[in-house]
């Protein structure tokens, strides 16, 4: 079997609850490597608090996550980044009264300059450093069409910039796994298929993507398999067609009346 | 032209020469001492001698301030730590350089004079004890707090700076509180007496010999505006790098700065110990100049709020708004004196004991200032600059 099929993430009966409500009820799926797969599932299915598990933003209460196989179950954030495994946010969260380059050049782990001491007793290598990070982060804005706003604040872009400014950051760090969390809400249609080029160009250079997505357009052209969750667990999964025509997915999409129209 | 003229206008030049140097790093820093000798030279001539030996002293103050302020950048303007207890790292710093420095109070002076121990340790020891100490505060603070919501630390630094306060007013055999620890010794005093400095070549003498012991606040002024200088320098460096862009990433947004890999903890942690160590040094400064110190002077409202207006004014993020913001606001300060003074009788017309409490009308006017900032100038004085890295302004 080739590396294309095995599992980069696997998630094992994570559990996950606020209070009372339990979001993460036991929750199991693999996302294989080199695939774009999607997740979707109904308002409240909890797919973004599976990420933030995942991603190491809460604890899980009980189960583990596997990446790579290896066990990074309650690793903190930036542990977990530095691991191959990145995401983007909902609501984009880049920093605001930041350039989109620096917000860009913030990215890269071990930079010699996040150390103070080296700007003053190495400032040659950190010069080199941030050169050459200069560089890399004009190559991915250049990649995701947002070159000419280099120097702008990033907290003036508009809603799909920042979607695009998002997978940008994701991108400066070479990641293995990109957990994008609905990518498409609130950007334009031309915006939309430039996004979707762009996944599937990253697709291509090896970079496996599991994406939440509402937009089931983008979800039928993008994703293969689809995974459906549903109050905290995985409902289905499959080709996209095939999610299309399950009853089941239609079920808890839509509710019982669904079922007894259709009856 | 007279000896003490010559002597007073190069200690003055020192001084001018750092200003200009950090204002403008491009020179070299030797090429500054000429042109600053002649503005020295000048004020001299131009200034009544009563008059510039204020502004000399007033400039003193206004540096440690300054430190002050510095610090405060690292913490707020750079990482968005709320720190409400500057005060608590002020007296922590102006204390401990007391202790190191003096002597053990002996004879008649330890009847009424008591303190925790007096190493006699030369200044600059006293500067770095304190930098040090207040470093290590700041650890102690931070390692349970800067893990949680911001609110925390606020509440968590207004309370240690009341706590460190109150040890210092209560506690006798710590630091003779509530009476103050007196005798805290003037670095370089012995240039303007005499001179009588032991460690001064013979031939030397002569050169100071115009100095009285009222000119100290020029000599001193060199002192505290290298230390101004060499933080400003050594922080310009720090910050304007891609540990300062960490830093503001974590002040615009702490979990996204954790999504891309970066130990928020970690790095509130170094800028909360750095910056803390800065106001220390602020401290020791403020400490060896007065000479006797009380827990008097470590009052929020003068230890703490003071600074955070000082940093609103000049430009919160910009190394050199947090200088300008010190020297304005120390000035305005140091006005509402005046004012309050000229209002007195006015005052005392309204009401009879209107007049003592005038003390708190210079807060009111303070306030006011910092209200009108907030309104018609939020980013300051000199704002913050968009790009943080140094390195990428001769890359365009």
């Amino acid at each position: 079997m080739d590396a294309q099929g095995q599992p980069i993430l696997e998630v094992v009966d994570l559990v996950k609850d606020f209070g009372g409500l339990r979001a993460v009820d036991g929750c199991r799926l693999e996302v294989r490597r080199g695939t774009i797969t999607g997740l979707i599932g109904p308002n409240g299915a909890g797919k973004t608090t599976l990420f933030n598990l995942v991603t190491g933003f809460l604890r899980p209460d009980a189960g583990r996550v596997l990446f790579q196989g290896e066990d990074i179950t309650g690793l903190p954030p930036h542990q977990v980044f530095r691991r191959g495994l990145a995401r983007t946010f909902q609501i984009p969260r880049e920093h605001r009264l930041m350039s989109v380059l620096e917000n860009l050049m913030l990215v890269p782990p071990g930079q010699l300059g996040e150390r103070f001491w080296n700007t003053w007793f190495r400032p040659g290598l950190v010069r080199a450093q941030e050169e050459a990070i200069r560089h890399r982060a004009l190559e991915v804005l250049e990649f995701v069409e947002l070159a000419q706003l280099q120097d702008e604040y990033a907290g003036n872009l508009s809603g799909g910039q920042r979607k695009l400014l998002e997978l940008a950051r994701v991108l400066m760090a070479d990641p293995l796994l990109v957990l994008l969390d609905e990518p498409g809400a609130g950007v334009n249609p031309t915006l939309m298929r430039k996004l979707a080029s762009r996944i599937e160009d990253l697709q291509g250079r090896g970079i496996t993507f599991l994406i939440i997505e509402h937009d089931m357009d983008l979800v039928m052209r993008l994703c293969n398999p689809v995974i459906v969750m549903s109050e905290g667990r995985r409902l289905a999964e499959g080709p996209p067609e095939e999610i299309r025509r399950d009853p089941r997915v239609l079920e808890a999409y839509l509710g019982g009346q669904y079922v007894a129209f259709e009856g | 032209m007279e000896a003490d003229t010559l002597i007073k206008s190069a200690l003055l030049a020192l001084p001018l020469a750092f200003l200009l140097l950090s204002f403008w790093p491009g020179r070299r820093a030797l090429a500054w001492l000429a042109p600053a000798l002649l503005l020295a030279l000048l004020l001299h001539w131009v200034l009544p001698t009563g008059l510039l030996a204020y502004l000399v002293s007033f400039a003193v103050f206004a540096s440690v301030f300054a430190l002050l302020s510095l610090g405060l950048n690292v913490h707020w303007g750079y990482t968005g730590l709320f720190n409400i207890g500057i005060a608590g790292f002020f007296a922590l710093g102006a204390f401990t350089s007391a202790l190191f420095t003096t002597a053990m109070p002996s004879g008649a002076l330890a009847l009424y004079s008591q303190q925790a121990f007096g190493l006699g340790m030369p200044f600059l020891v006293g500067v770095l004890s304190a930098a040090i100490l207040s470093g290590v505060v700041a650890f102690l603070v931070g390692l349970p707090t800067l893990r949680l919501r911001e609110d925390y630390l606020a509440i968590a630094t207004i309370g240690v700076a009341e706590l460190i306060r109150l040890v210092f007013q209560n506690e006798r055999w710590l630091a003779n509180g509530p009476q103050p620890l007196r005798g805290i010794p003037r670095p370089l005093y012995c240039l303007t007496d005499g001179p009588s400095c032991d460690w001064l070549p013979t031939f030397l003498h002569p050169l100071f010999a115009g100095l009285e012991p009222r000119d100290y606040p020029y000599l001193y002024l060199v002192l505290v505006s290298a230390a101004v200088v060499l933080v400003y320098l050594a922080l310009e460096k720090a910050l304007r790098s891609p540990w300062g862009r960490v830093l503001r990433a974590i002040r615009e947004d702490e979990v996204s700065a954790a999504m891309v890999g970066k130990n928020v903890f970690a790095f509130k942690l170094e800028a909360f110990v750095v910056g803390a160590m800065i106001m220390g040094i602020g401290g020791a400064f403020y400490a060896h100049f007065l000479v006797s110190i009380d827990y008097g002077h470590f009052i929020p409202l003068f230890g703490t709020f003071l600074i955070w207006v000082m940093l609103m004014l000049g430009g919160s993020g910009n190394n050199k708004g947090a200088i300008l913001g010190a020297f304005v606001i120390w000035g305005v300060w140091t006005g509402t004196a005046f004012l309050t003074d000229t209002l007195t009788p006015f005052l005392a017309a309204i009401s009879e004991d209107l007049p003592a409490r005038s003390p708190y009308l210079r807060y009111l006017f303070i306030s006011l200032v910092f209200m009108a900032i907030l309104l018609y100038r939020p980013r300051g004085l000199l704002g913050e600059e968009k790009t943080v890295s140094q390195f990428m302004e001769n890359a365009k």
